[in-house]
């Protein structure tokens, strides 16, 4: 090719020096672009060939028939079970969104009362707003939306949800919450508590201190030990036996305790793992200049540790949101409950009726769980951008 | 062996440094043997040795990154005992420099070096910022304050601890192979800044096998093998007539 020019070869025990440095050239067209694309990742060899190939047919053969159940044949509107009945005209009935749409503030808020579910729709925002503050990294004064969320919130929608008379808010048990409320509410207790007590289980864990290591490594092997089922019965069933009825703490309560715990110990190990990933001249650098105990984990070790285990952090909370439906075992009507419930009402008895709640239920736990994958995502990209810098 | 620091009462705070009889063992292994060092204020001491010897991890006993069994360690009138108040109140007057720079990566250079001054002295954060930008200037990189240490090379990272750990205004300074670590054509810049540190009087104790910083600048080269410090003498001496067989045959590897 034409970069061949005489002075870039050497014959023999020819003396060389370079006089002109040689022009950077764009790379082959078959490299780059939608071909090079094509040919790199659909078609690299009679393997990767019949795959796509496969995968393709696959698709032609799944598709369809989806687009088809959710959308052409789908039901829409209607006020019972006779709007997703098969007719003469219409043999082929899909997705009976009407059901959805009819249940739908059930899904939500269970069976809190229906003059009282401003309320709830205030905790949404409030924790909306929460959530937004501190995952959008350029806000402002992350800090006071740290307060917001870890303090603020939960106090005030405690109040709020539960109610005070003395307000003016009427008591609402919580045997009458349910729906995407309690799924919500047990995954965020879940989520908050489990990532401050498992930092400090994993500090315990990795502690010279006998006392504080032994304690944190019988809780966290404890507690990985037993099914969160176990978890659960053992807190709704076993607690009230030992503790006197006036003192029993709310059903939910204690489910929501349980989650914490069992979430707790998962994150402990999660964080640990991550520890034990910072190099030891990081500790020696920190304590050389000074720094305590406390202040070489928060400063220098933690930030450099959590960086690392986000992917590990966002999988433990992703399975976290998605064990909350474990809580119907004891008898708390979360997101599933209600969509269960509701498929068996004879009110809307019809072939897909059951499909439908099912698929609705997917969609919700798919948003959710989709969602916090892809943020971690970013921040993860963010912080590697950050590396290369 | 060891001649000053049998003389001189425990307590005496004129020594930057004094080490009595020390002893460290790692499990059943003895690693450091009767360990006898008085360093004066402002005095400058090479540390050499075959790897394995102790050297390491003698100075790092001095800022209680090794623990020592037996004997006593007094820095700055300071004894070293398992109090952690001493301890800490040891590390703010003293300063290290490790092989691997251990900077904190993910922080700046600028923050890197006004952490320990804000949040162990706390130092408001611009007093704290000038006295880095002073110390940047001074280790000939202020233009590089605000990126972080992967963007640097290994001279510039060095050149960064050595300023990181000078931003606590230190009595002392230790430096575990500064250059070993770096690329050749580096070392120099790293030898330059600690020549000029020498030359404004800080005591220093260096471990090092840069031959010629030690005959540049310490006040006296100890020797130490196995554990023991073999030989200590002023660098003229301790190079031209070495006295113990180990050292000559350890000069005769490294200086050829």
């Amino acid at each position: 090719m034409a970069i061949a020019t005489h002075d870039s070869r050497i014959v023999g025990k020819e003396r060389f020096v370079r006089a002109t440095p040689v022009a950077e050239l764009p790379a082959p067209v078959a490299m780059t672009g939608v071909i090079g694309w094509v040919r790199a990742s659909l078609f690299a060899g009679p393997l990767n060939t019949i795959l796509t190939v496969l995968t393709v047919l696959l698709l032609i053969w799944l598709v369809p028939p989806i687009i088809d159940f959710l959308f052409v044949h789908a039901v829409w509107t209607g006020a019972d079970r006779e709007a997703c009945l098969p007719t003469a005209e219409h043999p082929e009935v899909g997705a009976c969104w009407a059901f959805v749409r009819d249940r739908f503030s059930y899904f939500i808020y269970g069976s809190y009362p229906i003059p009282e579910r401003w309320r709830v729709d205030i905790f949404f925002a409030m924790l909306a707003v929460g959530i937004f503050w501190l995952l959008w990294l350029e806000a402002p004064r992350h800090d006071l939306g740290a307060l917001y969320f870890f303090v603020v919130v939960p106090i005030v929608s405690y109040i709020l949800l539960t109610g005070w008379p003395l307000i003016g808010l009427r008591a609402v048990d919580t045997s009458l919450w349910g729906g995407v409320l309690v799924t919500i509410v047990v995954s965020w207790v879940g989520i908050v508590f489990s990532l401050p007590i498992g930092i400090l289980l994993a500090l315990g864990r990795r502690s010279n201190m006998p006392a504080v290591k032994l304690f944190s490594v019988i809780f966290i092997e404890f507690v990985r030990g037993v099914p969160l089922i176990t978890v659960l019965f053992m807190a709704s069933v076993m607690l009230p036996l030992f503790v006197p009825d006036a003192y029993s703490p709310d059903k939910l309560l204690r489910a929501l305790i349980g989650i914490a715990m069992f979430a707790s110990a998962y994150m402990a190990e999660v964080v640990r793992a991550g520890l034990q990933a910072i190099p030891k001249g990081q500790y020696e650098g920190a304590m050389a200049v000074g720094l305590g105990y406390w202040q070489m984990m928060y400063l220098i070790v933690l930030p450099q540790a959590l960086k690392i285990t986000i992917p590990n952090i966002v999988n433990t909370y992703i399975g976290l949101f998605k064990d909350t439906t474990l809580v119907v075992i004891v008898g708390i009507f979360d997101f599933l409950r209600t969509v269960e419930v509701s498929r068996i009402d004879p009110k809307w008895a019809a072939p897909t009726t059951s499909a439908t709640g099912y698929v609705f239920a997917a969609i919700f736990y798919f948003i959710f769980c989709y969602g916090m994958s892809r943020y971690a995502k970013s921040v993860e990209a963010r912080l590697g951008k950050a590396d290369r810098r | 062996m060891s001649q000053a620091a049998e003389a001189a009462p425990a307590s005496n705070s004129a020594l930057a440094v004094e080490i009595v009889g020390m002893h460290k063992w790692y499990g059943e292994f003895h690693v450091l043997k009767d360990i006898n060092l008085a360093v004066e204020r402002r005095e400058r001491i090479v540390i050499c040795g075959p790897s394995g010897s102790g050297k390491s991890t003698m100075i790092r006993c001095i800022n209680r990154l090794e623990e020592h069994q037996q004997g006593r360690i007094i820095v700055d009138g300071t004894e070293l005992t398992g109090d952690l108040k001493k301890i800490d109140e040891v590390r703010r007057e003293v300063g290290m420099v490790f092989q691997h720079f251990n900077l904190f990566p993910h922080l700046t250079i600028m923050e890197n070096c006004t952490l320990a001054p804000i949040w162990v002295r706390k130092m408001p954060k611009k007093e704290a910022e000038d006295k880095a930008m002073h110390f940047l200037t001074k280790v000939k990189i202020p233009e590089q304050a605000h990126k972080y240490p992967g963007q640097l090379s290994g001279g510039q990272q060095q050149r960064v601890a050595i300023a990181r750990a000078l931003c606590m205004q230190p009595k002392i300074m230790l430096f575990d192979e500064p250059t070993s670590a770096l690329d050749p054509e580096m070392v120099k810049e790293v030898l330059d800044t600690m020549v000029q540190l020498a030359q404004d009087g800080m005591t220093m104790l260096v471990v090092t096998h840069e031959m010629g910083f030690a005959r540049q600048v310490a006040n006296r080269v100890i020797f130490m093998d196995a554990g023991q410090i073999v030989e200590m003498n002023e660098p003229n001496e301790f190079f031209s007539h070495p006295q113990h067989e180990r050292t000559k045959v350890f000069l005769s590897q490294i200086l050829h």
